[in-house]
């Protein structure tokens, strides 16, 4: 895991001790709240519908047991007991007090952690694929690189004050699990047939209330060019994108005025000024940072566990955690696991302090130490022995986390919609809980397969209903919460933007709909193999509208 | 076509207090309540300018942030949203209750 050095522990002390000053100024009066508000967003502190919330960067999703533990603790002393991981592997605190805020991000910053990009027009916290570094299908682990663009990113003076917010994402494997091209940069590590590292660059994605999907404006960049390019792309936004509508001022924006030609000229014209000189990044300092990143010394095991394969044949719950929740490690002998944080009627990505202590517990014993907070509001187990499976299910099911459902239908996104958030028209955890219950039947989930579902309680689209196989858009019609449903959307390498399937349902009538689209695709699909996005691809919305509107 | 004017609907005066952040409301004593059902409420526009006016000097006092006025329908708050802050999340929350 990477490790602060000496200028990241001054810098995160500094800023600790810097919005100390301001709060305290803030609590005497000295600053007023429009004086105050950009300084504590900076921070990550919101003021959300029931107090101040705390947004704590996870930077490329990567956690250590100790850091974990720390966020159990802040979630027990400071707020109340239990902690939100979001789509973008953060995690937030909803009843925070303002007066408390520096204590915590100093009892943060003794674990290396900090709140800093997780708001404002700046370049947030990189995301990234939640299995990087463990990856079977990975060509190289690709958190390097997204620490190499955190420390070119923090605190630029250049990029602190954008025309509005810029999220960078990356990836190192064919399938993408990222989400990189709706992000305003997409990364994707890729290997050149000489051996070399080296990206494909997509420009211009994001969601929100213009979904597109973003152009790819090299399709292989060398690795040492990483910085100047993305130098060159946020020169080139940050001159020309629009700051007179904040509606209109993302990339994305930009990109569909410029077009893909125009864009990638100015690109390259300004790529072309920065090629070779300071921002080069040096196959030493690769090296360097991906040290810290080294994949821990895992002891060689036959690649297939006998125990495990024994004790799935005696324990069908096992068997199909196994199937849904383990994927394939680099490494003989071991897997990913994925901690469904989407227990059946549970809110979306909560986890009580208790649990995240106890899963702080197996991620130090059985993982290596690690942790990885993913997109789809999960967390992951990177390093876990396949002999030591069976025993992290069977704990897992003791703090209630032991749900078999990675990449099913009760595997839902939800943002924290109108319950908790200040933006939304309608709430969308609730909305998550009824359909988790409607489609709890586990038998039923196995026959229905992959099935993407994402709800978005307003048009900012946190939830990521654009990219759901079904995604459920909360809307605000004359003071009542509707829900208009689209379909056919996807965050993976064959990125599509979900098309609005009708008009929308009323909150009593959204479940119905969703299980009238689920029930019309097992009828039509070619074969219990084809999953539901297929069948849509190749079929169309047509027999969908019809099954939802036609009486 | 000049559109109808909305009629005046009561309403009270809500923030949020500086220290904590929590939902507040303005009682009848000046005071600032985590209760709805204690807020004072404007039954008529030039009440309901006054209520604002005395909230945002609360704000300029650093008391409150945020300070807006929200319409009640037999006391309490009208809309789905404003009944959301009163009461808090309409989901049950995972950890103990509070």
């Amino acid at each position: 895991m990477y490790r602060y050095d000496e200028f990241d522990h001054a810098f995160v002390q500094e800023r600790v001790a810097e919005f100390r000053d301001q709060v305290a100024r803030r609590l005497s009066g000295e600053l007023t709240e429009d004086q105050f508000k950009p300084l504590r967003l900076m921070n990550g502190v919101y003021l959300q519908l029931h107090a101040y919330m705390l947004r704590i960067a996870i930077p490329y999703g990567t956690l250590s047991s100790r850091q974990l533990r720390r966020l159990a603790h802040i979630g027990r002393v400071y707020d109340r007991d239990f902690g939100h991981f979001t789509t973008r592997q953060n995690l937030q605190f909803n009843w925070i007090r303002l007066e408390d805020v520096p204590k915590i991000l100093e009892e943060l910053a003794e674990v290396e952690m900090h709140a800093i990009q997780t708001s404002g027009n700046c370049i947030r916290n990189v995301t990234a694929d939640h299995f990087a570094g463990a990856a079977a299908d990975e060509v190289a682990d690709p958190r390097p690189y997204a620490e190499i663009l955190r420390q070119w990113s923090s605190l630029h003076p250049e990029f602190s004050f954008l025309p509005r917010k810029f999220k960078v994402a990356v990836t190192a494997a064919p399938h993408d699990r990222a989400a990189v091209q709706v992000h305003d940069i997409g990364l994707h590590l890729k290997m050149n047939e000489k051996g070399d590292r080296g990206f494909a660059v997509w420009v211009g994605g994001g969601q929100g209330r213009t979904p597109m999907v973003a152009k790819k404006v090299r399709d292989f960049l060398p690795e040492a060019n990483l910085l100047a390019y993305c130098e060159a792309i946020l020169r080139v936004y940050n001159l020309e994108g629009r700051r007179d509508n904040k509606y209109k001022a993302r990339i994305k924006i930009l990109v569909h005025e410029m077009g893909e030609a125009e864009i990638t000229r100015a690109v390259e014209a300004e790529f072309a000024t920065l090629q070779g000189k300071a921002l080069t990044v040096s196959a030493p300092e690769v090296d360097r940072i991906a040290r810290y990143f080294a994949l821990p010394d895992l002891k060689a095991l036959p690649a297939v566990s006998e125990a495990y394969e024994a004790a799935k044949r005696v324990d069908p719950a096992l068997a199909l955690f196994a199937k849904r929740n383990v994927h394939p490690h680099k490494v003989p002998g071991y897997g990913i696991l994925t901690i469904s944080l989407k227990p059946i009627g549970a809110p979306p990505g909560d986890a009580t302090s208790d649990q995240m202590g106890a899963i702080a517990d197996l991620a130090e014993r059985y993982s290596a130490d690690e942790l990885r907070v993913s997109h789809e509001q999960n967390l992951v187990l990177p390093h876990v022995k396949l002999d030591d499976i069976p025993v992290v299910f069977a704990q897992l099911q003791k703090i209630g986390l032991g749900s078999a459902n990675a990449g099913f239908v009760t595997d839902i996104i939800a943002c924290p919609g109108l319950d908790f958030c200040s933006l939304a028209n309608a709430r969308s955890i609730p909305v998550a809980q009824r359909l988790s219950e409607r489609f709890a039947d586990i038998d039923r989930q196995v026959d229905i397969g992959d099935l993407k579902i994402k709800i978005s309680g307003c048009i900012n689209a946190c939830g990521h209903h654009h990219v759901g196989h079904i995604g459920i858009l909360g809307v605000d019609r004359k003071g009542e919460e509707f829900y208009q449903i689209t379909l056919g959307g996807s965050g993976d390498e064959t990125c599509s933007i979900g098309e609005i399937v009708g008009p929308g349902f009323s909150s009593d009538g959204i479940v119905d709909a969703v299980e009238t689209v689920i029930e019309t695709y097992l009828k039509l699909r070619a074969s219990a193999d084809e999953p539901f996005l297929a069948t849509y691809r190749r079929l169309g919305q047509e027999p969908f509208k019809e099954a939802l509107y036609v009486r | 076509m000049v559109k109808a004017a909305k009629p005046f609907r009561p309403v009270v005066a809500t923030a949020n207090d500086l220290r904590s952040g929590a939902v507040v409301y303005r009682d009848r004593d000046g005071k600032w309540s985590k209760h709805a059902s204690l807020a004072e409420i404007a039954n008529t526009q030039d009440a309901a300018d006054r209520l604002l006016a005395l909230a945002r000097a609360d704000h300029d006092a650093n008391i409150v942030v945020e300070p807006v006025l929200i319409e009640v329908d037999g006391g309490k708050p009208a809309t789905l949203r404003e009944r959301i802050r009163d009461t808090g999340p309409t989901i049950v929350l995972p950890g103990p209750p509070v």
